[in-house]
């Protein structure tokens, strides 16, 4: 099946040019070859992991391409780089999609653009498996790019709401910044190894590690550069603005994007080019603490959001930020562990809330509540997706979540005490704010009584997707069970290295503290919301600065617009006049000047009188026969 | 003949030469002018025959190239009378100094 594999990314984009050209005015057309080749991707992954388990696990890594463009000493190439970790990617990805696309036959039934919008999903799609499957930094960056673009044209996709028209300006710009530096990252290694290879690149920095001809801390600048392409697509502090913002388009697609596509790529990418970031430590320490900050940061903001989606964004900033940070002190396996659990608690949220957006026609958590009344389905699966961000055993989170702040513990990174103790606080955060998001919207009595009457439950090519990740929220982590550690065993950089428990019990009493912080946070929250002993009022009220520097986000859309409006601005006024003046009319218009008075010069020669002409013939005669003569 | 020596004829051809060029370059009526032509084309034709009889007068490559200069010479001629009467039916002058259209 291997060999096929290459097939993965290509069907796909194949769904895409058939939508676009031959099926537009077909709904049914459309929705049924995008979803019959995610179908068939997924099938293919299954075969690709299925073969993959077949071989050695010393040596799982398959790799074949073609030349695309042959610059001397430079060759593109476009390959297909199958291991473990790819592999992993596949089946999230194709496994992810699907649903949606599924789910998106009853969430976007009503649409005028519906099979745009199977045509988009599709190249989305197909663009992240071609980054998943690269074996090359040229490609990884095309796939990266296409991402890039397909999340503008989903995220604007309602494009006449100017809220969405915005907000996918905000992503394609923000990325933008990111990607400057990935790609210059990119650049670099192609002009220090002449290779894009991933696996030629790996070589030659070992060996020019070891026999000293390359300095890591030069390693480690090419992995930074490399890293703020992450810190875009993955939202990472401080290019983390545009991911709640890109709730602005339909629901599925934020589920597409935060759980499996866009924002799972630059995690990806951070362990594919794990070799350069863990050549030095700086770039590490860097990695780190860009991802533990956000965890905390990004988490505070959700506690005083009030669109169910504002939320579930700021909750998957958060638990990117424990990815990175796990990668950052070198939890390779629990920060891939997360990153998969996480797809399936993340998509099953966003899609339990499109589910709920679907039924009221309102995001706004305090016009919800009682919900757990009409839509026992919704209800049932978005607690079992709660417990399973909060960390609850045995569900996914725990596992992965359990994992990375272990990981943390015990890394040897700069201050990792202090991060260790972020990523604690992060997680009774989490168990608080998503507990509060529940409780508000599905317990309680109804607060809009006009929308409450009207809501109902999906259908059930909606409430499908939503079983079926329930189901895989609570055991997918059981994938490393303790004593079993299936994924550990799979996923793994370097060495295997497996943590200490064998048996689950032994893993509940090692992790007792994240347990403890989860009961704690999901407590605190019922106090607030559920029994509402405590007034979440007269909180905001006694800490109302604090409050509302959470609920402004830190007012950094604020501040951005104000380096925008102010210094960008300034800076641009100053290179305008530049333009205007020096460029346009000293240089552009000077040239035509000289040209100009050189042509008037000249055509004082051209008199018109033809024997002037006869006579500078014969004198030029004259000249050149006694040049010749003497 | 064979007594008057070489250099009479490239004399007589270089007066002709000469005052055909005066014609050409100083001459404002474009009929003169044509005729200062004729008069250059006539004086390279005297020092063909006349190079072609003192060198070798078997070779018949200097008289062939006279017929061709006259020959080339009356066509150049009917194309430029053509193009003096369609000037004066402009201008209603021969004048080559008002004929300066081209003037840069």
């Amino acid at each position: 099946m291997i060999q096929y594999s290459w097939l993965i990314p290509a069907m796909p984009a194949l769904a895409y040019v058939l939508i676009t050209i031959f099926t537009k005015r077909s709904r049914v057309l459309s929705a049924s070859i995008s979803v019959l080749t995610m179908t068939a991707c997924f099938g293919l992954s299954v075969g690709v992991l299925l073969d993959l388990l077949k071989l050695d696990p010393a040596n799982r890594l398959v790799t074949f391409g073609a030349t695309w463009l042959q610059i001397s000493p430079w060759q593109a190439n476009v390959g297909v780089l199958i291991d473990p970790l790819s592999v992993n990617m596949l089946l999230i990805v194709t496994f992810i999609s699907l649903l949606v696309q599924i789910y998106s036959l009853g969430y976007m039934h009503d649409d005028e653009r519906f099979s745009t919008y199977y045509s988009y999903l599709s190249l989305f799609t197909s663009s992240m498996l071609l980054l998943v499957v690269s074996n090359n930094y040229l490609q990884i960056f095309v796939g990266w790019e296409l991402v890039g673009l397909c999340s503008y044209l989903l995220i604007g996709f309602w494009y006449f709401k100017p809220e969405a028209a915005n907000a996918a300006k905000k992503a394609f710009v923000v990325n933008r910044i990111g990607d400057m530096g990935f790609l210059m990252g990119v650049v670099t290694i192609g002009m220090v190894f002449q290779t894009f290879d991933f696996a030629q690149v790996k070589v030659l920095v070992a060996q020019g590690l070891a026999n000293h001809t390359l300095a890591s801390g030069y390693v480690a600048g090419i992995a930074i550069l490399l890293f703020c392409g992450a810190v875009g697509k993955s939202a990472q502090f401080p290019l983390h603005v545009w991911l709640p913002d890109a709730m602005e388009g339909p629901t599925p697609v934020s589920a597409l994007i935060h759980a499996a596509t866009m924002v799972a790529a630059g995690v990806y990418m951070v362990a594919r080019t794990y070799n350069l970031f863990s050549a030095d430590p700086m770039s590490m320490t860097i990695v780190a603490w860009v991802g533990g900050f956000t965890a905390i940061f990004a988490a505070s903001i959700a506690l005083a959001q009030d669109d169910i989606k504002r939320i579930l964004a700021y909750s998957t900033l958060s638990q990117l930020g424990y990815m990175i940070m796990s990668l950052g002190v070198g939890g390779y396996t629990s920060g891939m562990f997360h990153l998969t659990t996480h797809a399936c608690f993340k998509a099953l949220l966003f899609l339990g809330s499109g589910s709920v957006i679907h039924s009221l026609h309102e995001q706004n958590i305090w016009k919800m509540g009682g919900l757990w009344k009409k839509m026992k389905i919704t209800t049932w699966t978005f607690a079992i997706g709660t417990l399973a961000i909060a960390g609850i055993p045995p569900l996914a989170g725990f596992f992965s979540k359990d994992a990375i702040l272990e990981a943390v513990r015990d890394s040897t990174i700069w201050h990792h005490e202090i991060l260790y103790y972020a990523a604690v606080f992060t997680a009774f955060l989490t168990a608080f704010y998503m507990f509060r998001l529940f409780f508000v919207v599905f317990t309680g009595e109804a607060r809009d009584k006009h929308s409450f009457d009207h809501a109902h439950e999906s259908p059930i090519s909606m409430t499908g997707p939503l079983m079926l990740l329930a189901f895989l929220s609570v055991v997918v982590g059981w994938l490393n069970w303790p004593g079993v550690d299936a994924y550990s065993k799979f996923v793994y950089y370097g060495d295997l290295h497996l943590d200490g428990a064998t048996s689950f019990i032994q893993l509940l009493t090692q992790s007792w503290l994240s347990i403890v912080v989860a009961t704690a946070g999901i407590t605190l929250s019922a106090f607030f919301y559920y029994w509402k002993i405590f007034s979440s009022e007269k909180v905001a009220t006694t800490f109302k600065p604090l409050y509302l520097l959470l609920k402004n986000k830190y007012y950094f859309d604020e501040f951005y617009g104000w380096i925008v409006d102010n210094i960008l601005f300034a800076l641009s006024t100053v290179l305008k006049w530049f333009d205007d003046e020096v460029v346009d009319d000293g240089m552009v218009d000077g040239t035509g000047w000289v040209a100009r008075k050189m042509g008037g010069l000249l055509s004082l020669t051209q008199t018109g009188y033809v024997q002037n002409y006869a006579l500078v013939v014969f004198g030029a005669v004259a000249v050149i026969f006694l040049l010749v003569s003497f | 003949m064979n007594n008057i020596p070489l250099v009479h004829f490239l004399y007589l051809a270089a007066i002709l030469f000469g005052v055909g060029m005066f014609g050409v370059l100083a001459r404002k009526n474009a009929i003169s002018v044509l005729m200062g032509i004729e008069l250059m084309l006539n004086a390279v034709n005297i020092n063909f025959l006349a190079f072609a009889r003192y060198w070798n007068w078997n070779s018949l490559t200097g008289p062939v190239f006279v017929v061709f200069v006259i020959t080339i010479a009356a066509a150049e001629a009917a194309v430029a009378l053509a193009i003096i009467i369609s000037i004066y039916r402009h201008l209603h002058t021969a004048n080559v100094d008002d004929a300066h259209f081209l003037r840069g």
